[in-house]
């Protein structure tokens, strides 16, 4: 924690004053937020304010997805700002999505005066009680003298350990007090001490199972990407000559370019990496956490793997899988640890070896690899689209999605070099995150070319962002893969539900028209419909910095996303496509 | 199934039980009882908890409790190692007849009446569930008016205490 002088100067603000103030000291640049009445004494001194910037959204959910799509992308604390009721549970959202994906974020909410409190006053909600379950922490605040060791706790708890949500709720009446402001020297919470120091014992142990087993695998999650450790990863895998694979979270982590990478996991995992996984014997976790999207049926997943697992949050280790070495601690310095004494064993002469491992992974990944077949029509592939639309914009560019179909496909055909260059929710699976957590991004990064890929179904549930975007100067690009339907869920039902297509129609290939939308808001409207116009519309959209822009990708509907895992069935069992399983054994 | 009591020291801060019971809700935890009161330390509550277990390891519930920032340290307590006590307060019928049969099963658990009225007495009995439940056995003939029970407190046995370093927390090990 910054130990930026307390300056007790005795001289007497109002608790808003005192709240700026120490956003301020806490290093805000930037707030995502809507005013109201309970909060409104804070936007006054917010006004005056010369360090923090505020970015007045249509939508709180938006300030909340703007805060993550700023954190997920710079690695700084993002902050959102909301009145109490219906703004503070607007927040609820984005705050469990934080919850889910480890996202350092703060939530500032006015509360009632704290005489109101418990009397169903208007616009009075229980936030900290309604958010305990999807916080990090949360305070409410009626002492104004309180605002700032509360700011610099929640800033502190946020962004160091397992990095997450804290809200701060304050009262009307304590933004409305006098008070004089102490920033507070030290954070003193004697129930909070996350580990980042590995055992060594441990890691003695880890290291000895990478250089004896015959199969191991780096098993990456998001947590490597939070904790900066790309650079460890880098070194710690092409040390041992390992595979890697990277979670839908862990994209970008280790660069798809690299010889070593076998993909991404999971249910729509390709065929090389899932199998990586499933017949590994032994998993090399860092910073991942078994989600069932990644295991599948938990009960057959890697049955002959030891495991390995490195993590923060101890509550991790043993929640999903047993773990045979856990090790406690930040990723990047158990990595740090771990090649520190591989190199000693290495220069001893112990050397692993997994040349037959490779034969087989290697064989998987050239008989499988990731694909899609062109509609026969000439219609749009959304595959397609994706795959350009990251090949076009370079490997700096960062990628926000939102969730289904258009999501996965982002993970699977945009190839990633960097980490922070993907955004989405994973854990959550929050449609609606892409716009406003691509507008946070390219505020936290001004100088990068964002997109948001989004899908039509997604886009009509946060679009009013645009307009923010327009007014703000925030040129975020919207690649809209528009296939008229509510796609993943239309997929559930081609392939569970005998095609019967229940609600998934959205009819938004006639209504609404996107381009006219786009103007609508100030931003620029294009639309593609064949494949001939993809890279033009797309290098078009590239050229124009002035203002946001949104492609309508016309696509067809039937696209699906493969391979897949279906729910709670084993990895075992994916197909590659539909009614088509992968072979495992070599001898064909 | 099985029977645990945990001892979880927390900062005296509003909403700290509200975090506590939640969470063990949300994680599929079954509460049988629960305690709390102020230590011999000002500003740090203990709550005493027995949670019954099924299938899910205890491990996780501890694990998860340790992220609550408010909460300072969690020590399970087996019953062989430590002295556990809950009180109930049981209102029994009891005419004249009956009030001197009452009494004798009174003294037998070292219980006492605490209130006696025409029709009723009022029993107070300290003890371990087990004993708790033996007595209200005896009593059930009688008719039994109310029953107010508290929650398990606990202690270890010995001269160490709770906040000693070197008592190993309940998890932390991983």
């Amino acid at each position: 924690m910054s130990t930026s002088a307390g300056q007790p100067s005795g001289e007497r603000i109002t608790g808003a004053q005192s709240l700026i103030r120490s956003m301020e000291y806490a290093d805000v640049d930037v707030v995502f937020g809507i005013p109201g009445g309970a909060i409104l004494p804070a936007y006054d001194p917010l006004m005056d304010s010369t360090k923090v910037r505020h970015i007045l959204v249509r939508h709180e959910q938006a300030a909340g997805h703007a805060a993550e799509g700023y954190a997920a992308a710079t690695g700084r604390v993002g902050v959102c700002m909301a009145t109490s009721g219906p703004g503070a549970t607007n927040l609820v959202t984005p705050i469990a999505d934080a919850h889910m994906d480890s996202v350092p974020m703060v939530a500032i909410t006015g509360q009632v005066p704290s005489s109101a409190i418990g009397t169903d006053a208007f616009q009075e909600a229980d936030i900290r009680g309604i958010t305990m379950p999807i916080t990090k922490h949360n305070y409410l605040v009626t002492n104004p003298d309180e605002i700032p060791r509360a700011i610099a706790e929640a800033f502190y708890l946020a962004s160091s350990g397992r990095p997450g949500p804290v809200l701060v709720d304050i009262s009307k009446d304590a933004l409305q007090a006098m008070t004089t402001f102490e920033w507070p020297t030290d954070i003193s919470l004697p129930g909070y001490h996350p580990v980042t120091k590995p055992h060594s014992k441990q890691v003695r142990e880890a290291d000895r199972l990478i250089l004896e087993s015959k199969r191991p695998v780096l098993y990456v999650g998001g947590g490597v990407i939070r904790a900066n450790a790309s650079a460890q990863l880098r070194e710690l895998a092409e040390l041992t000559g390992l595979p890697v694979v990277t979670t839908l979270m862990a994209r970008g982590a280790f660069p798809d370019s690299h010889p070593q990478h076998m993909g991404m996991p999971g249910m729509h995992g390709s065929v090389g990496a899932v199998g990586a996984l499933q017949k590994s014997d032994l998993l090399v976790t860092l910073g991942a956490r078994f989600d069932d999207r990644v295991t599948g049926k938990l009960s057959t997943f890697a049955p002959d793997a030891t495991v390995i697992h490195a993590d923060i949050d101890p509550a991790e280790i043993g929640k999903n899988r047993h773990a045979d070495v856990p090790i406690v601690g930040d990723v990047g310095e158990v990595m740090t640890e771990l090649i520190a004494a591989l190199r000693e064993e290495m220069a001893a002469g112990r050397q692993g070896d997994y040349e037959g491992w490779w034969v087989q992974l290697n064989r998987w990944r050239d008989t499988y690899p990731l694909g899609y077949d062109l509609p026969n029509d000439g219609s749009l592939s959304p595959q397609y689209v994706i795959e350009r639309l990251g090949a076009l914009s370079g490997p700096d560019a960062i990628m926000a999605a939102g969730v289904g179909q258009h999501q996965m496909w982002g993970a699977q055909f945009v190839k990633y070099e960097k980490p922070r260059t993907w955004l989405n929710s994973g854990g959550l699976g929050t449609m609606g995150y892409a716009v406003p957590a691509a507008m946070g991004a390219k505020v936290g990064m001004p100088g990068s070319v964002v997109w948001a890929i989004d899908g039509d179904g997604c886009f009509q549930m946060t679009n009013q962002e645009l307009v923010t975007c327009a007014i703000n100067d925030i040129p975020i690009k919207v690649a809209l893969i528009n296939n008229s339907s509510l796609g993943m869920v239309r997929q559930w039902q081609t392939l569970f539900y005998n095609e019967r297509y229940s609600e998934t129609d959205l009819h938004s290939h006639r209504l609404p028209d996107f381009v006219k939308l786009a103007d609508a808001y100030g931003c620029h409207g294009l639309r593609c419909e064949t494949p001939e116009e993809v890279d033009s519309v797309i290098e078009k959209a590239l050229s124009i910095n002035d203002a946001p822009v949104v492609i309508d990708f016309v696509v067809h509907r039937d696209a699906m996303v493969w391979p897949m895992v279906a729910a709670g069935t084993s990895n075992d069992d994916i197909l590659v496509a539909r009614e088509m399983a992968p072979s495992w054994d070599s001898e064909e | 199934m099985s029977r645990h009591t945990l001892s979880v020291l927390v900062e005296d801060k509003p909403g700290v039980l509200a975090r506590v019971s939640s969470l063990f809700s949300r994680r599929g935890f079954n509460i049988e009882s629960l305690a709390v009161g102020p230590t011999e330390v000002p500003e740090v509550s203990r709550m005493t908890i027995v949670v019954n277990v099924t299938g899910l390891p205890l491990e996780q519930v501890t694990k998860q409790l340790n992220k609550l920032v408010n909460v300072l340290k969690i020590v399970e307590l087996d019953e062989a190692n430590s002295v556990q006590r809950a009180i109930a307060l049981v209102k029994v019928k009891a005419d004249a007849g009956q009030r001197s049969s009452i009494l004798e099963v009174v003294q037998l658990f070292r219980a006492k009446v605490v209130d006696v009225a025409l029709d009723a007495v009022t029993i107070e009995v300290t003890g371990n569930d087990d004993k708790i439940e033996a007595l209200l056995k005896l009593l059930e003939p009688y008719g039994i008016k109310e029953l107010v029970r508290s929650g398990v407190i606990a202690t270890s046995r010995g001269g160490r205490s709770i906040s000693d370093r070197n008592l190993r927390p309940a998890d932390r090990t991983a």
